[in-house]
């Protein structure tokens, strides 16, 4: 077995051991991303010499015994996370040469914990996307499949994790940008509650969706990110004050006296049969291990995308506004002020970005606001209801992630909204704000993975990471093939 | 047929956006925002009369923290992106 092969929880048994120092184990991922991340493309950004200066004093920490809870693990980090002196592109030339003056807190928290920071993860452009096809640089692949994508929009920090690239990493989720790649990679992946993780230092693509979350190879794995990277932060003001429970703690207990809810909503016209049956399978493995499974209804489901698709733009709108050429990121000159705006944001932003631009501005625009984006707005609040409601009958709800299994590049080239359909189970969890994970449940007939999510109520992670453990316990799926 | 959008509307907006766009880009993004725009009037089939617009999930407001001066980013760090710098100020072009 090569070091890479090792999930966080492995590599720190070793690392504790001393049968593998952090150096060894970093040199063997930067090897791994050296001979497979061409054909995979999820890096945007490989350090290799701050990674193994990071081991190095990571190896130093651990042998003067001040070694944090990550202490010698590499990571990597989705290319849209500040991560200081390193390029922060976001998969756009917009920012193809923009370095980050500092840390994201969630990149401070795990530089604290002791992580070694391999490089930068590949990404749709500014998060918009769920095939990571709309990155400047290229898309990531699916490590699994030859030809088929790896999700987007954290498509990069999803195959490195699936190809053994790192151990674990860091992504977003504005619309199911963390749980729908962990589920066409096969690994977990967490989007945790609005507010449970800071945001300073993401770059901002719709504020009141926005999540930092983790991918990992097991629950374990991603219970450990979820615990260094979660808490308050006075940096940010939407981050909430709420203790944060020992994640790792919870997860054996079995689920007896849990209850499962299964809403009618998300197994409708259009769910690939061989999903389907992966996620079915996966209600009885809950049922197995003692969960209550109870038929659920989320009423509005079905208006998730149209609502999504308003403010998701609305807010990207306002904060793409930013990048006009002046004090950092791309510039175009023009002969006058207005010429070089001009110039610049049609030059640097790519197809997606502008479009989602064009309908946010429109959205927002004298004469329309009240049709689109207030109403939109009132339909979130029937959203957030349906969830409230559902949670006064259940513990979680357990579903599918997308409706099918990753699909081959460029095939939703042309046709935006047909993408942006895809991503009907996933936007309403933003939309409320509650936590989601992706779990693996099975691949189709043809080998592609297939996730099962559980969403809770806000800040119930700890259920969650609990229900994924037992989901996996109870599944035992052989380890993913890799198809390099 | 009624079309949600125009050519002229998605002018106006782009340079609203300060984005230009070529005459394919705007036959192709009309088409495309169209096709959108008209899937969205899906939300008018809920009655939303009383409903009061969710912005924020959790109802924060004036999160306040004391105004102590603090350290930031030095200015020649700040300036260190800047596609058009001199010694202390970002350049722009000439707007009088």
């Amino acid at each position: 077995m090569q070091p890479y092969e090792l999930g966080i929880e492995e590599s720190l048994r070793a690392l504790e051991k001393g049968t593998l120092s952090s150096v060894e184990l970093t040199r063997s991922c930067l090897e791994r991303i050296e001979k497979v991340d061409g054909d995979i493309g999820a890096f945007i950004t490989v350090d290799s010499e701050g990674a193994l200066m990071a081991a190095e004093a990571a190896d130093r920490n651990r042998a003067a015994g001040s070694a944090g809870s990550l202490c010698g693990v590499p990571v990597a980090v989705k290319d849209l996370l500040n991560v200081k002196n390193l390029k922060n592109t976001c998969g756009s030339k917009m920012l193809e040469n923009f370095i980050s003056p500092y840390d994201a807190t969630s990149v401070t928290k795990l530089k604290q914990a002791g992580a070694v920071i391999l490089g930068k993860a590949s990404m749709d452009e500014f998060a918009m996307g769920s095939a990571s096809e709309t990155c400047a640089f290229g898309a990531p692949r699916n490590p699994v499949k030859k030809g088929y994508v790896a999700g987007g929009s954290s498509g990069g920090s999803a195959a490195a994790v699936a190809a053994l690239e790192c151990a674990a990493s860091l992504g977003s989720d504005t619309g199911g940008s963390i749980r729908q790649p962990a589920s066409l990679c096969g690994v977990v992946g967490m989007k945790p509650t609005y507010g449970r993780v800071s945001r300073y230092g993401l770059t901002a693509f719709a504020s009141s969706l926005d999540q930092v979350g983790p991918f990992a190879r097991n629950v374990a794995d991603c219970a450990r990110m979820m615990q260094v990277i979660s808490g308050w932060d006075e940096m940010d003001s939407t981050s909430v004050q709420q203790p944060v429970p020992d994640f790792s703690a919870a997860l054996t207990e079995g689920l007896s006296g849990m209850t499962a809810g299964v809403p009618k909503e998300y197994f409708t016209a259009g769910l690939d049969p061989e999903v389907e049956k992966i996620v079915r399978n996966g209600i009885e493995a809950l049922k197995a291990r003692g969960a209550n499974i109870v038929e659920v209804s989320l009423p509005h489901t079905e208006y998730c995308v149209a609502a999504y698709y308003i403010i998701a733009p609305s807010e990207a709108s306002s904060n793409l506004a930013r990048y006009d050429g002046v004090v950092y990121g791309f510039r175009k000159e023009g002969e006058n002020l207005l010429e070089m705006y001009k110039n610049t944001r049609s030059e640097g932003f790519g197809a997606e970005v502008k479009r989602r631009i064009l309908i946010g501005t429109y959205a927002l625009s004298s004469g329309y606001y009240d049709a689109y984006y207030k109403k939109a707005s009132q339909v979130r609040t029937l959203i957030l209801n349906d969830f409230k409601s559902a949670f006064t009958k259940c513990d979680v709800l357990v579903s599918p992630v997308c409706p099918t299994p990753a699909w081959k590049l460029g095939e939703y080239k042309d046709d935006p909204l047909a993408a942006y359909l895809s991503d009907i189970l996933t936007l309403s969890t933003n939309l409320a704000g509650v936590p989601g994970i992706s779990v693996p449940g099975g691949v189709t007939s043809s080998g592609l993975p297939v996730g099962v999510q559980l969403q809770g109520t806000h800040f119930a992670e700890e259920t969650l990471l609990r229900a994924g453990w037992n989901l996996e316990q109870e599944l035992q799926l052989p380890a993913g093939k890799i198809d390099i | 047929m009624n079309m949600k959008i125009s050519q002229e509307d998605v002018q106006h907006v782009a340079n609203l956006a300060r984005l230009r766009l070529s005459d394919v880009e705007l036959a192709t993004m009309t088409g495309q925002l169209d096709t959108i725009l008209s899937y969205v009037d899906k939300l008018d089939e809920i009655d939303t009369t009383g409903v009061s617009p969710t912005t924020h999930v959790f109802p924060l407001s004036n999160v306040f923290r004391e105004d102590i001066v603090r350290p930031s980013l030095k200015q020649q760090e700040a300036l260190k992106n800047g596609p058009e710098t001199d010694e202390e100020s970002f350049l722009v072009p000439k707007i009088i």
